[in-house]
């Protein structure tokens, strides 16, 4: 379930990157994050499916609450992260602008 | 366990080679300016320089690192107090676990992300020597 959100965002995010990329918004950034995240997430979803075989594909109802809870949080963070480093690097000057103004 | 050690390491020394490649891209590029050189020689060379490529590398070792780092806090196999790493305090037994995850997860996990960002740098190229499409005029 991880896995699967993360490469959701990671798809949703380069999509955007794609129709805006002036790269004012530092949209590469989340890409970075998502697809490098989402490739580590595969190699241990394989390594997960050579040890249980079938069964990694019908988990329980609480390890799937919990995974998709993990992969929420995972997003949340990165999103985060995003906009931290968008407010310090500030391409579009627009914190700078709102600091001299005041 | 701390699987994403070992791409972390490879984003150290990775984020290391691209920073002295740029320096060294940098002072060529200085060097031709002051020269002379002419400008439009060499336009089948690459418009992206090597180390901005490395750097992709980095950006995606970094990226997942950072993610899978959480997610090992997460489920408590990572602390944010000596000795971090949990496996580290339950014996010799979970120490060789760890290792084994890592050499055999993490050193998959770091190939596998390299091999992408290979085939990412072949694309691109191609694609860099694809002449632009000129806008259709309405």
């Amino acid at each position: 379930m991880t896995l699967l959100l993360t490469v959701f965002a990671a798809v949703i995010v380069t999509a955007v990157w794609y129709k805006h990329s002036d790269g004012k918004m530092m949209l590469g950034l989340l890409c970075w994050m998502f697809w490098g995240a989402s490739i580590m997430w595969l190699v241990d979803a394989i390594f997960e499916y050579a040890e249980l075989g079938a069964a990694y594909f019908t988990p329980e109802i609480a390890d799937m609450v919990n995974d998709a809870f993990l992969g929420l949080s995972v997003i949340a963070l990165a999103l985060v992260i995003w906009i931290v480093a968008l407010l310090i690097k500030d391409p579009k000057g627009t914190v700078r602008a709102k600091l001299k103004k005041n | 366990m701390a699987c994403f050690v070992v791409p972390g390491t490879e984003a150290i020394v990775i984020t290391a080679a691209a920073l002295l490649l740029r320096r060294y891209e940098m002072n060529k590029t200085k060097v031709r300016v002051i020269e002379g050189a002419d400008h439009t020689e060499g336009e089948d060379r690459p418009k992206t320089g090597f180390s901005r490529k490395l750097f992709w590398l980095a950006g995606l070792l970094w990226g997942g690192v950072a993610l899978l780092a959480f997610e090992h806090l997460w489920h408590g196999e990572v602390v944010p107090f000596f000795p971090f790493l949990t496996a580290a305090t339950e014996g010799a037994g979970a120490v060789a676990n760890m290792l084994h995850e890592m050499a055999t997860v993490g050193v998959t996990m770091a190939i596998l992300v390299t091999v992408v960002w290979a085939v990412m740098v072949a694309v691109s190229y191609a694609i860099e020597k694809r002449p632009l499409e000129k806008k259709a005029e309405a």
